[in-house]
């Protein structure tokens, strides 16, 4: 398991690496032929790396056209419920803001995936907060039976399952989960999330280890950026990917980069990341891994989302809702976060086409499970 | 130059395309048009089989072009066979690119399930072109089921990094009774040549054509490059001298 590696790591002992790399350690990451390895990787996000940006940028842009072609991916959040057992101090749907609580039902369900259907997408996420007793195994079952006949390609971002569990749901036909460590910082982890299931650090660190044994076709990893120093909490998750993808090599990676966004009743930043080192951080995981997946959702705004195209990202989404309810049911409740590019899948595929690159909507088949 | 046959179709162009990877389908048509190619692989994950207006297929509705499905994103011998028999039904042609990667970091085929898939393929009466890694044995065993021709890789799929895999090629090709067509790692004209030059029946080029500035041109530089290897190929090249012109030769004293 990944715990046992991770607790041979000490966080203040490779932050302060990251931030003694050098120009030299720098140039050699970015000149060199062969595969990059960590510490490459950490050379790339550190401070020293700051003024090859656009060169990085430049590589990122060409590695990631060789791999994934001129084309970005399109998928859309299907928010199922808003219920939560769990404290965590950043995110909307915590046990102790007060909102009204909603879990959808069939019917209400079949409503969202009719709307999400008339924007276009085949590649739907769906997400719950985490509420064993209301939102369980048999909900999340019961609804993948629904949505799957209407859809190409099903992910699912919820709470941390056991392996049987995984492979109970992939045999209804899911295909990627996607689970985010938040923080790799142990002690801090217990800060933001005093309490609940959640409250678990190992148990959500091991999280893709499970997933890995139940041979999940794609799993997504990432921090939620803000509560802790970025490029830290990047390395961890950079060794966390290396790690996995050699243990689990029938798996698929993919990772996103959430910057914590306002919403009622939660904490401000810790951290404030800028858009100069975002695209450093999107550009450090392209030129480290080849291979990566890389995501970004509609929490950036619509410069920053028209202009990273072309720079490393390989899957978007657009005109996400952040409540259960959202798209047609009940379009006024309280969503996880605020949006910040509002604009509709047509006009966020119209700017791809502007880019000379083609929105994907398809690219699964039901029939490859 | 010969016309190629594979199973019951003869092909002038000896260069196939994939399709994945364009800007737009309008524009992976004009470079699969202009390429000449007559066979286009499409990965059946990408099209909407269900479809009429499937904007991939639409656009690639011509005459010119057989349509080779693919199964790209099948682990296993059992879901490639399933995912061939729906591509049949859909696409109506019996033709198949097999490919089976489990793998999906460096998309490396897998030998053993492929020559699975590839046995019980042939049997229900696919024309089956696997693609392999470059493995003379793995090749005459694949023979032996009756694929209609191999498709062993020059260098991982989309590296651009050429024949890397050359020494096993020249074996596959001086010892194959089928078709051999390099695929993957094809990332210039210059390759495609080299290829053909060395005696392949085809080659499979994707993301050099997809990804570059003018796919148009650079099909067109493909499409010459392909042919001006197999002319050098049929015209037979002069053999390299390993060794100088003695001017003092050690064997005259044989002379009488």
């Amino acid at each position: 398991m990944f715990t046992e590696l991770f607790d041979t790591y000490n966080w203040d002992e490779v932050k302060s690496s990251i931030y003694a790399k050098t120009k030299a350690d720098v140039e050699h990451a970015l000149n060199k032929n062969e595969k990059r390895n960590l510490e490459d990787f950490k050379a790339l996000i550190s401070p020293a790396a700051v003024p090859y940006l656009e060169h990085m940028a430049q590589l990122s842009h060409r590695l990631t056209q060789k791999r994934f072609g001129k084309t970005i991916q399109m998928y859309v959040p299907l928010y199922l419920s808003n219920e939560c057992n769990n404290i965590c101090t950043y995110c909307g749907f915590s046990f102790d803001n007060k909102l009204k609580r909603k879990t959808l039902t069939d019917a209400e369900i079949l409503k969202e995936v009719q709307a999400i259907k008339e924007l276009g997408y085949e590649h739907v996420l769906i997400v719950t907060g985490e509420s064993n007793h209301n939102v369980g195994v048999p909900y999340l079952k019961n609804a993948i039976k629904l949505i799957k006949p209407h859809f190409s390609l099903v992910s699912m971002e919820v709470q941390p399952l056991e392996q049987p569990e995984y492979e109970e749901l992939m045999e209804e036909g899911l295909h990627t989960v996607l689970v985010y460590q938040e923080t790799y910082h142990k002690e801090d982890y217990k800060i933001h999330h005093p309490k609940g299931k959640k409250s678990n650090f190992n148990y959500r660190l091991e999280t893709p280890d499970r997933l890995g044994m139940a041979n999940a076709h794609k799993m997504g990893l990432g921090i939620l950026i803000g509560l802790e120093d970025w490029r830290t909490d990047s390395f961890f998750t950079a060794l966390h990917l290396s790690y996995l993808e050699k243990r689990y090599w029938k798996s698929k990676y993919t990772i996103s980069f959430p910057r914590l966004r306002p919403a009622q009743g939660i904490i401000e930043p810790k951290v404030i990341m800028n858009d100069r080192e975002l695209v450093q951080l999107i550009c450090a995981y392209r030129i480290f891994n080849e291979e990566i997946e890389l995501s970004i959702s509609t929490r950036e705004n619509e410069n920053f989302r028209n202009n990273i195209i072309k720079l490393g990202i390989t899957s978007m989404s657009a005109g996400s809702k952040t409540n259960p309810g959202g798209y047609a049911v009940e379009k006024e409740s309280l969503e996880q976060f605020e949006i910040s590019d509002e604009r509709s899948p047509m006009e966020i595929e119209r700017v791809i086409k502007s880019n000379n690159y083609e929105a994907v909507w398809k690219d699964w088949d039901q029939v490859l499970m | 130059m010969t016309k190629l046959k594979i199973g019951d179709k003869e092909f002038s162009s000896r260069l196939f395309t994939g399709t994945g990877k364009f800007s737009s389908s309008q524009l992976m048509e004009e470079a699969l048009l202009a390429s000449g190619s007559e066979l286009v692989t499409v990965a059946l994950k990408r099209v909407d089989i269900k479809s009429k207006e499937d904007d991939i297929l639409k656009h690639l509705s011509h005459t010119q072009f057989n349509l080779l499905p693919n199964t790209s994103g099948v682990r296993t011998a059992k879901e490639a066979v399933f995912a061939a028999q729906l591509a049949r039904e859909a696409l109506q042609t019996n033709w198949l690119k097999l490919e089976i990667h489990p793998d999906p970091k460096y998309l490396l085929p897998d030998p053993i399930e492929t020559l699975k898939a590839a046995e019980e393929l042939v049997k229900l009466g696919f024309i089956v072109l696997p693609y392999i890694h470059a493995d003379p044995v793995l090749c005459k065993r694949l023979e032996e089921v009756g694929v209609a021709a191999v498709m062993p890789l020059g260098s991982p799929i989309g590296s651009n990094k050429g024949l890397q895999t050359k020494q096993f090629l020249e074996i596959i090709i001086d010892q194959s009774n089928v078709p051999v067509i390099i695929d993957a790692g094809i990332g210039a004209p210059s390759h495609a040549a080299e290829a053909m030059e060395m005696g392949a029946d085809a080659v499979l080029v994707n993301t050099a054509i997809a990804v570059s500035q003018n796919p148009v041109q650079m099909a067109i530089a493909f499409k010459m490059a392909v042919e001006a290897g197999r002319m050098a190929f049929e015209a037979k090249l002069a053999t390299p001298k390993n060794f100088a012109e003695a001017s003092s030769p050690l064997t005259s004293f044989l002379q009488d």
